[in-house]
């Protein structure tokens, strides 16, 4: 904030000197009049020259606008006037851009021309899940070059779901000299050599999160490619890094890494390599732990004493990892459960024996992720220790359609008893019932994400046998704060009318195999006006459903329906219709069809756009 | 194992409008899977006669009769049908599941997707042919998804038709509306049944159900890579 302040006053001093741009500018009356309010002698006695009510205007502007940091606040801002737009832009040094097509990097760098920071989000979500053939788009290439020309000054790099290679790291290594935070999430296309460039070049990092990234081996010793010296290093993570590591490497870094609160490793370290580490950085907040596995399963010569170095990490909050177990080293964590407040054990095939001797001592926890293998009897002792809890995430441990489910209604409704502060939950099962449902809306008014996966398709309420729609109809009811809903299960369009009714701040939906015909389509479209994200698959909407929506496309993020009953012609009317909207339609696979499905839409995946089509798009999508 | 869609004769008129239009209006009450719409507006099995027997349509029907006073039946479905991206499980966490697996018994790494086409279908559907382990399961899982296919029995061990007779094998297609037949490694459309199991899923690339009349032509070829194999 200082080093904002500062800035701000050297600006204004440029503000208040004659500016040669400024003169020519349009004056809307309404801010004329503004100015005149904020003219004070104290600035006038300052003047070499008199300054227009322009000038004022801008400097008052620019020393008000710093404190906003929201981008819907500045987003507003920005719509009052052409003054106060380009203001706005003057002081904008975070910016997010939530589908990376929706702009071309040049836009970006012709309006905002002070930026330190960049957001960027690439692939829609169901990329995740094998729906879109590889190689659609995504490059950060352009960005970073643009970027690298238009701000040397750039501090930090969030990327989702973007195609990265090893040239863009390098690029960006060496066209930033105070380059701060690197974060790669689900990005693909780079490898440990990027990786080491980074780790070389950019002297200041302080955050270089690799997650949930594909990363190609390119069997570089990337973590001895940090300067000797001490580094500037708040957090690293790695754990999805699936090569093995120089520990020794490792263990000199964190050593000189005296800033370091965030450390992931991956599951080449072994549970004594971890507590080499532990013991050289006890100030560690938020620690990935690897295999937590010893190396080395011969008894007899003595065991580090894990559970102390757990004890002497008295600031640690957050444990993930525990990739590849071994369960008798578990109660290590003891010592730390009471100041736990986020645990991830969703990569662990924890049963609930294994647990409850854990969570039990887990009051403040407020993240908890698992596998499904905790069964029910698992989530019933959650629900009785951590009263605390804001968000669950629970994932299958057999993520197969068919597989037998371990987990029920009954840990559910045992979870919304006992978790009355949860906001978050995304849980996966093969049986669930409505009355769980709305026992859980009733129980958890605080809820904003609410994602149920009932893994088999189309099954019902496995009590009752009816669908599933008077519990999520609770779920909208009652959960008036929910933003971002997924829904599954049998499901008739009965469902999506009360998702309409009373859904109007969801924002992201999510549906898969539900509806039975384009109603269900057009309740929602008509229904949520804070709709952002609609993602659709396997359900019987077509172009009729497709046309309700139109009013909205354009103050939407995007659209996706695959495997759905759309025409192509629908499509293309859609396209035609809506000139600021981009059409794609593609496939699944990148290999061209057969000519007798070309009437047939696959997928049609749109999205607003300032600059028209892109310009990268492969063979396989076809842009209307 | 034959199994037949029961049907009543305004749901076999062939219809190829888009749903929700005014055409057959699907039986009232029923809440049908989406594959399961498309299939019956195309219409495509003709065979009024309703057997009972065939768990897998009971499966089928007994979603779509949610509503309707039949009683429910949950059995679940026998054959392993695999729908790409689901359940909704990033491969990163899978792979992690995999690699991390210290006990044996984890799922194969590689899946063998193949294209499954239906003549007639304005769809096509993907199976991963290494969920399967016979004939018989490939089958089940294929009339899942095209309601109305039939693979009709296979006799022999391993399920396999015989290849070698030409006159047996000649019948066999004609008494089939849909002939399941393959395009193997060479780029030649084969006949399903031809191979053992496993060596079908390593050379199997895409599959199509064929009109029975079209699949004709395919059987004679059939044999003869078949003789040239054994």
């Amino acid at each position: 904030m200082r080093e904002d302040n500062l800035e701000m006053s050297e600006n204004v001093e440029r503000y208040l000197q004659l500016d040669p741009r400024s003169a020519a500018i349009s004056q809307p009356p309404s801010s004329s009049s503004s100015a005149a309010a904020f003219v004070s002698p104290a600035n006038k006695s300052r003047n070499c020259n008199s300054p227009c009510p322009d000038h004022v205007l801008e400097n008052v502007l620019e020393n008000v606008l710093q404190f906003l940091t929201s981008k819907c606040d500045r987003n507003a801002v920005s719509l009052v006037c052409k003054s106060w737009w380009r203001v706005e832009a003057q002081t904008r040094f975070e910016v997010f851009i939530g589908n990376c097509y929706s702009l071309s990097p040049d836009r970006l760098t012709h309006r905002f021309k002070r930026v330190r920071s960049l957001v960027l989000k690439g692939k829609p979500r169901f990329a995740d899940f094998n729906l879109m053939p590889p190689n659609w788009g995504a490059q950060f290439a352009p960005w970073v070059a643009a970027t690298a020309k238009a701000y040397p000054w750039l501090e930090k790099v969030h990327l989702k779901r973007m195609f990265v290679t090893d040239d863009d790291l390098a690029l960006l290594a060496e066209s930033f000299p105070g380059f701060k935070e690197l974060t790669l999430v689900c990005c693909e296309g780079f490898g440990t050599s990027g990786i080491a460039i980074v780790a070389n070049k950019c002297r200041q990092l302080k955050v270089l999160d690799l997650i949930e990234s594909e990363v190609t081996d390119g069997e570089v010793d990337w973590i001895s490619c940090f300067p000797e010296g001490e580094t500037q290093l708040k957090s690293l993570s790695f754990d999805c890094v699936d090569s093995s590591i120089n520990f020794k490497a490792l263990e000199g870094l964190v050593v000189r890494s005296p800033f370091l609160e965030k450390l992931r490793t991956n599951r080449f370290v072994s549970l004594d390599e971890l507590h080499r580490l532990m013991v050289r950085a006890p100030q560690l907040t938020s620690l990935g732990t690897g295999s937590f596995s010893p190396e080395d399963v011969s008894q007899g010569e003595q065991e580090p004493d894990y559970a102390a170095a757990f004890r002497a990490c008295k600031s640690l909050v957050c444990l993930s990892g525990f990739k590849e177990f071994t369960p008798e080293y578990l109660p290590a964590i003891s010592p730390v459960c009471a100041n736990l407040t986020s645990l991830n054990f969703s990569y662990a095939n924890i049963s609930p024996d294994m647990l409850k001797p854990i969570i039990r001592n887990c009051h403040n926890i407020r993240v908890f992720w698992a596998l499904d293998s905790i069964c029910d009897e698992g989530l019933q002792a959650v629900a009785a220790t951590c009263k605390e809890l804001r968000e669950l995430r629970v994932f299958p441990f057999d993520p197969r359609e068919d597989s037998e489910g371990p987990i029920s209604e009954v840990g559910f409704q045992a979870i919304s008893e006992g978790c009355r502060k949860l906001e978050s939950i995304l849980y996966f099962c093969q049986r669930m019932t409505n009355g769980a449902l709305t026992a859980m809306s009733e129980n958890c008014p605080d809820l904003t994400v609410f994602r149920l996966c009932i893994m088999g398709r189309h099954r019902p309420d496995h009590v009752t046998g009816k669908p599933m729609d008077e519990g999520f109809g609770a779920i909208v009811k009652n959960c008036k704060k929910l933003t971002r809903l997924a829904v599954s299960g049998l499901l008739t369009d009965e469902a999506f009318s009360y998702i309409g009714e009373y859904g109007k701040l969801i924002r992201t939906l999510t549906v898969g195999f539900a509806g039975d015909s384009d109603m269900a389509l057009r309740y929602v479209l008509e229904g949520c006006p804070k709709l952002q994200k609609l993602e659709i698959r396997d359900s019987p909407f077509g172009d009729v459903g497709l046309r309700s929506g139109m009013h909205r496309y354009y103050n939407m993020r995007f659209l996706w329906m695959s495997s759905c009953t759309l025409s192509r012609g629908g499509c293309r009317d859609v396209a035609h219709d809506l000139s600021n909207v981009v059409v794609e339609v593609f496939g699944s696979d990148d290999d061209d069809d057969d000519d007798f499905t070309r009437d047939y839409v696959e997928t049609l995946y749109m999205y607003r756009s300032l600059d028209g089509p892109r310009k990268d798009a492969p063979k396989f999508v076809t842009i209307l | 194992m034959m199994g037949s869609v029961e049907l009543n004769l305004r749901e076999t008129e062939l219809c190829l409008g888009l749903p929700g239009g005014d055409t057959a209006t699907p039986v009232t009450g029923n809440k049908r899977g989406f594959s399961e719409t498309v299939d019956l507006k195309l219409n495509l099995n003709n065979e009024p006669e309703s057997k009972v027997g065939s768990t897998t349509h009971d499966v089928v029907t007994a979603v779509s009769k949610e509503k309707s006073s039949c009683p429910k039946d949950p059995a679940k479905p026998p054959a392993k049908t695999q729908v790409v991206g689901w359940p909704p499980v990033r491969s990163y966490r899978k792979n992690v599941m995999v690699s991390c697996q210290k006990t044996t018994g984890g799922t194969e790494a590689a899946a063998a997707f193949v294209k499954v086409s239906m003549d007639g279908a304005p769809y096509l559907r993907k199976v991963d042919l290494k969920m399967y382990k016979s004939y018989d399961e490939l089958s089940n899982a294929l009339s899942n998804m095209f309601s109305s296919f039939t693979m009709g029995k296979y006799g022999g061990e391993e399920g396999m038709i015989d290849f070698m007779n030409e006159r047996k094998l000649m019948d066999l297609v004609n008494s089939w509306d849909y002939v399941p037949s393959y395009e193997d490694k060479d780029g030649d459309w084969m006949l399903v049944g031809d191979v053992p199991w496993p060596m079908f899923v390593d050379t199997c690339k895409r599959l199509r159900l064929m009109k029975g009349s079209d699949a004709i032509g395919l059987a004679p070829r059939a044999m003869e890579k078949c003789k040239s194999r054994a």
